[in-house]
């Protein structure tokens, strides 16, 4: 079993225009990792200084990771992980 | 026939008239803080028909966020009914209906409309605002034509070929 990963629109230039993918990992870093291997470029749109972006949002079954722990929030097979980026500005 | 006047914008909203309406009507209401939204429309369609006002977050003059529950709840609703965000839509309050630098570098919708209304000089009072629309993509702000009709044109039937 694996997670699945939705990718927002501006993200689909690194999965081929797919909307969601597979990947693996206990935590949110490693399931970033996992990404990164198989879409390489994908995590530094998503991390910057080692923490989450603060204009990503990443959620965990609807949970927004920013509440569960950031990047060490723990994911188990089956969950499912959102990535949408904030809609916001000045 | 030839158009009467030259186009110059090469991208054009269309957007009705009750929509519009709505957009200045909460700019108006939440100055002087930002106010945000969008109008949802089917995927591919580029038609703005479903006005969506959102809770700016920020609570700011300067600044506007969706909520992040709100945001996940309404990209989950856009994608149950095959919908994308046609319009995204803010306020300026004091400054210029143009996109801020922090409007381009956030910008993540490269197929939306960017709306900007600038209440600036009449607030939440009645009078004219200044109502604009952009393109933003890989940072590069192209501003386009607004045109507000009575009623969106009925929508074109896709062509399926026969099987």
């Amino acid at each position: 079993m694996a997670i699945e990963v939705r990718i927002p629109t501006i993200l689909r230039t690194y999965t081929d225009g797919a909307k969601a993918v597979d990947a693996q990992g206990a935590s949110l870093s490693a399931l970033i990792d996992d990404l990164e291997a198989n879409h390489p470029g994908l995590k530094d749109r998503l991390i910057e200084n080692g923490d989450l972006r603060r204009f990503v949002n990443v959620y965990i079954n609807d949970e927004d990771v920013r509440f569960i722990g950031g990047l060490e929030a723990e994911l188990s097979d089956g969950d499912q992980v959102v990535v949408l980026p904030a809609v916001a500005g000045g | 026939m030839t158009p009467s006047r030259r186009h110059t914008l090469e991208h054009v909203l269309t957007i009705d008239q009750a929509t519009y309406d709505a957009i200045v009507a909460h700019a108006k209401r939440d100055h002087p803080d930002e106010a945000c939204g969008i109008v949802a429309g089917p995927e591919g369609s580029d038609r703005a028909e479903r006005y969506v006002e959102m809770v700016n977050a920020a609570g700011s003059p300067t600044f506007y966020e969706f909520d992040s529950g709100d945001l996940l709840r309404l990209y989950r609703e856009m994608d149950d009914n095959d919908e994308e965000p046609v319009v995204v839509y803010h306020s300026h309050t004091a400054t210029e209906a143009y996109p801020s630098r922090t409007d381009i570098g956030l910008a993540s919708e490269p197929n939306a409309h960017y709306v900007l209304v600038s209440t600036r000089e009449h607030g939440n009072n009645e009078g004219p605002v200044e109502f604009r629309s952009y393109r933003i993509v890989d940072g590069e702000v192209t501003e386009e034509e607004v045109t507000v009709v009575e009623q969106l044109p009925a929508p074109t039937p896709k062509t399926e070929s026969p099987v």
